[in-house]
């Protein structure tokens, strides 16, 4: 099986590990993975802001970069969501057959490959954080908690409020930065509830936001994408 | 809309403020919390809410699509019932027109039933001005009225205060308008209803003039719907011998049967009731049962330019429900306030720009304050998908410029440069990398973030250039 | 203002005669025609199919849970036959401590035939027209049967007709009585109940005692309306 990675802009600069993670993890899997050099940002920080203009070359670029690929898989639900949501508003035909092809991992791995055990193990205690575009736009629902539940040596602890937001929102994050903030701290508040080492989530945008109000207060908290715990083997533990 | 809001600073300033009182924000997070598992208990009741849901918002779709047939018909059938038609394009108009309604009773006093018409054009204050008293007689509407206070919820308007709050301003307020509060007065919520009923009863025995406004219209019939918990409406629309209803355009629906959705819908989602301890309905008026005179002020006050936006027009399926702001964490934590509108939260983000335009910092700020979760369009019952409207609405901000919105378009260019170019684009990300020793977490001019996060550390290299590497030894081991 | 040509209608166009306000005519056309113009180009909107249930409630289970949800939210409930309705009746204003008793033009005669027996002094008070509101406000219960009842919501629907009386009698009152036949006035839910009811009659809509939410969302019973609804489900 062959798939493109669409890795998104963020993790491509600043969490390359994630990417990393999602090839590892596919590979193990017996996935083919290209990665179709030509991609960048799907748009959606400018869409969502109010430049649907601007967006408009971006989702032409993106469509072509991944033309001829079945499977189109990214380690973002917010991502995911905003090809498969907005691209058949914003672009052409070929915009939406890419928003038909794309699928956020969970989803591939579950219902592509066709897999809940995927072989991982990782010994720490893990609460997890469903995005809100993983969770209420793509209806992710119970896949990415059958995932964790399947790694060997995990412990999975309910998070508290967890269908909340987490306060991100992209450029909400800056333009009413109090009250993202405050909707951040509330959400590491319950995740440190649960006493986990670990909160994981599938958005390494929304992680960002909660690790900087962690690494700011100091929390007993890491964050980490659900990639890499789902890349972590015995052989080959992530870091 | 009311003047009252004029001149509110944009929602972040405001909001700051809000998430810095820790009173508000105990109060706003108990209500919204209550509320909010108790609503999803009442609606899973029922199996075929989804179905429900579609056909509320196809109802109301359908009726926006032909509004103009069914007001006219609507007004036909309150005529024939016995009732007076007014139609009032804006909030002056209306407010005159029911001013001299009440003055030409010769009364000078009247009782409210709460209604969001009425407070959105400011009636009120009008009416004071004419030398007209305005008695609110919802409960919270008159710890409102009473506290000198805004609303900040459009079922619970003093959501903001705590039973011990509203006990104080019973106890200290209740006798400069009538009744004062019982000596002794404790917090206990029923204790404090039966304050407001002592206090309000002599008011509706004596009232010859009732002012409400309705939740739905039956355009088949004339009939006029209100929903309510505490009896006031009732003793609004049956003791007094006149009756105003100032009720928006878009509260019709064409016919008797329609009303089986939203009866069902409405009091799930608003109070998460199977159904609200009252409803009332009447047609026109009805042979010495109730008022004798009744008079219906049909108010468009931005409607019809709402009604002209294909994409923003869907707020007006709206049913007044807030079931979007007790699950919205934004509100949760800005309180209603900081929405500068009598319709705070996620439906007043969208609501109040629309009926007002985009002008003024605060409207043009609204489409803003969310962080588009979805958590609204989960619970609307009648399917308004309020993160579409909001990104439709920031569309039309940033086009109009103005205050940030140029310099912000100018970087989104930009950006939208680099990402068209992947090379320049490596080519950054490589400078950053180099460079990420030196960058501190806190970045100058970066405040709106670094105020309360830390910056992420950048990686010694980025996906593509791993990439490349892995590539190139993937084509070496032949794998 | 401008009037426009179709402004014949003017100002309030009803019987009860126009107020005179001046300016609705042209208001009327120009909100219409500003609808007209917003909507020209908007795309279909067929009638809504009406493919939700009409019932969620079996036949069988239909009164259980009326008697169900209306004791949820606080109303007394009782069964009775009509044998035992008019002591039923008699006990409940007794017990109440009613000195006197609302009672709508057209009470079957015998719900109110055991009166005497338990207290001589109960006044019986007529839902008069002309009695003023203060004059209902100092009478201690009434007594009324009912148009339907919704099971599903707990709803007790009256709609003005002579064994129910005048909306206020059942409103200012703190102590309310309603009789449900239950062998042809319960419906399962609000869809059955549509068709039922007469939209030109007042309705009014009862799902328990008075309450509020308005004080932290939580809900209390007991404000402006009756305080205390006793339903007496009444078999044959």
């Amino acid at each position: 099986m062959r798939a493109a990675l669409f890795v998104t802009c963020v993790n491509d600069a600043v969490y390359p590990a994630t990417g990393i993670a999602t090839v590892r993890l596919l590979e193990r899997l017996g996935v083919d993975v290209d990665f179709p050099e030509a991609q960048t940002c799907c748009g959606q920080p400018q869409f969502n802001t109010g430049y649907r203009r601007e967006t408009e070359p971006l989702v032409r670029r993106m469509t072509r970069a991944f033309e001829g690929y079945d499977y189109v898989v990214t380690p973002s639900g917010s991502c995911a969501a905003m090809v498969r949501h907005h691209y058949p508003k914003i672009g052409d035909e070929a915009a939406a057959s890419l928003a038909a092809r794309t699928y956020e991992l969970t989803e591939f791995l579950v219902d592509v490959v066709g897999v809940t055990d995927v072989g991982a193990h990782f010994p720490h205690t893990v609460t997890y954080h469903p995005s809100c575009h993983g969770l209420r736009l793509l209806g992710l629902g119970e896949r990415p908690r059958k995932l964790l539940e399947s790694v060997r040596g995990l412990e999975l602890r309910e998070l508290p409020g967890a269908d909340e937001c987490c306060g991100f929102g992209g450029t909400f994050a800056v333009k009413n930065s109090d009250v993202s903030a405050a909707m951040g701290q509330d959400k590491v508040s319950n995740a440190v509830s649960t006493g986990a080492e670990v909160l994981c989530g599938a958005d390494n945008s929304c992680l960002m936001h909660i690790g900087g109000i962690v690494s700011r207060e100091g929390a007993p908290l890491r964050p980490v994408h659900l990639a890499e715990i789902l890349a972590s083997t015995e052989e080959e533990p992530w870091s | 809309m009311s003047g009252t809001y004029l001149g509110m600073p944009a929602f972040p300033v405001a909001a700051k403020e809000a998430v810095g009182n820790e009173t508000l924000r105990g109060n706003l997070r108990h209500a919204t919390h209550t509320i909010r598992d108790k609503r999803a208990k009442a609606v899973a009741e029922l199996d075929d809410w989804a179905l429900l849901r579609e056909a509320g918002k196809r109802i109301k779709d359908h009726t926006l699509r032909h509004l103009d047939r069914y007001l006219v018909r609507l007004e036909e059938s309150v005529t024939a019932a016995g009732g007076v038609v007014h139609w009032a394009a804006d909030a002056d108009e209306a407010n005159r027109i029911v001013a001299e309604l009440v003055k030409a009773t010769g009364e000078t006093e009247v009782v409210k039933v709460k209604s969001m018409a009425t407070q959105e054009i400011g009636l009120n204050e009008a009416l004071e001005a004419e030398g007209i008293s305005a008695y609110e007689t919802d409960l919270a509407e008159l710890i409102v009225q009473l506290g000198d206070d805004r609303p900040s919820h459009i079922l619970v308007p003093a959501i903001h205060r705590n039973r011990g709050e509203i006990r104080d301003i019973f106890r200290d307020r209740m006798g400069a308008w009538g009744r004062p509060a019982p000596d002794g007065l404790s917090d206990t919520p029923g204790e404090l209803a039966e304050a407001a009923r002592l206090h309000l009863r002599e008011k509706f025995l004596r009232a010859k003039v009732g002012i409400s406004g309705a939740n739905f219209m039956v355009a088949e019939t004339g009939t006029l719907v209100v929903f309510e918990s505490e009896g006031n409406g009732r003793m609004c629309l049956t003791l007094p011998e006149t009756l105003i209803s100032v009720v928006g355009i878009e509260k019709v629906v064409p016919s008797w049967r329609d009303l089986e959705v939203f009866l069902q819908t409405l009091p799930r989602s608003s109070t998460a009731e199977r159904m609200n301890p009252y409803t009332s309905m009447w047609t026109g008026t009805h042979d010495a049962d109730g008022p004798s005179t009744f008079h219906l002020v049909l108010l468009d006050n931005g409607r019809t330019n709402t009604l002209a936006d294909e994409v923003g027009r869907q707020a007006l399926r709206c049913i007044r429900c807030s079931a979007c702001l007790n699950v919205c964490p934004v509100y949760e934590r800005a309180g209603g306030h900081a929405y500068g509108s009598v319709y705070p939260g996620p439906i007043g983000a969208i609501l109040s720009p629309q009926l007002r335009g985009i002008q003024s910092e605060i409207d043009a700020s609204l489409p803003y304050a969310s962080s588009l979760c979805g958590a609204c369009y989960d619970v609307c019952p009648v399917a308004i998908d309020i993160p579409e409207v909001l990104v439709h609405l920031r569309e039309r901000v940033a086009d109009q410029g103005g205050k940030g919105h140029r310099l912000e378009k100018a970087a989104m260019k930009a950006a939208g440069w680099v990402f068209d170019h992947p090379r320049v684009m490596a080519a950054g990300e490589r400078a950053a990398s180099k460079t990420r020793r030196l960058h501190p977490s806190k970045l100058p001019g970066a405040g709106a973030w670094t105020d309360s996060r830390d910056l992420p550390e950048l990686p010694p290299e980025s996906f593509r250039d791993w990439w490349k590497k892995h590539h190139n030894d993937r084509k070496d081991t032949g794998t | 203002m401008s009037t426009g040509a179709g402004a014949a209608s003017g100002t309030g166009t009803g019987r009860g005669g126009g107020t005179g306000t001046g300016t609705s005519g042209g208001s009327r056309e120009r909100i219409l025609a500003r609808i007209r113009a917003a909507v020209a180009d908007a795309p279909d909107a067929p009638e809504a199919a009406r493919d939700y249930l009409e019932t969620h409630t079996p036949d069988e289970r239909v009164i259980d849970l009326l008697a169900e949800n209306l004791a949820d939210y606080r109303a007394l409930v009782h069964r009775t036959d009509s044998e035992g309705l008019p002591t039923l009746i008699a006990r409940l204003l007794a017990e109440r401590g009613a000195r006197t008793v609302l009672v709508p033009p057209l009470l079957p005669a015998f719900w109110l035939s055991a009166l005497s027996s338990v207290g001589t002094d109960l006044i019986r008070v007529e839902d008069d027209p002309t009695a003023t509101a203060r004059e209902l406000d100092v009478v201690d219960s009434v007594i009324t049967g009912c148009a339907l009842a919704i099971a599903e919501t707990g709803t007790l629907v009256l709609d003005a007709a002579p064994d129910q009386g005048r909306r206020r009698i059942t409103l200012v009152p703190d102590h309310h009585i309603c009789v449900v036949r239950t062998a042809d006035q319960v419906v399962g839910s609000v869809p059955q109940a549509m068709p039922l009811l007469d939209p030109t009659r007042p309705l009014t809509w009862i799902s328990g005692p008075s309450a509020t939410s308005d004080i932290e969302l939580d809900r209390v019973e007991g404000v402006h309306g009756p305080r205390t609804l006793e339903v007496i489900l009444l078999t044959e």
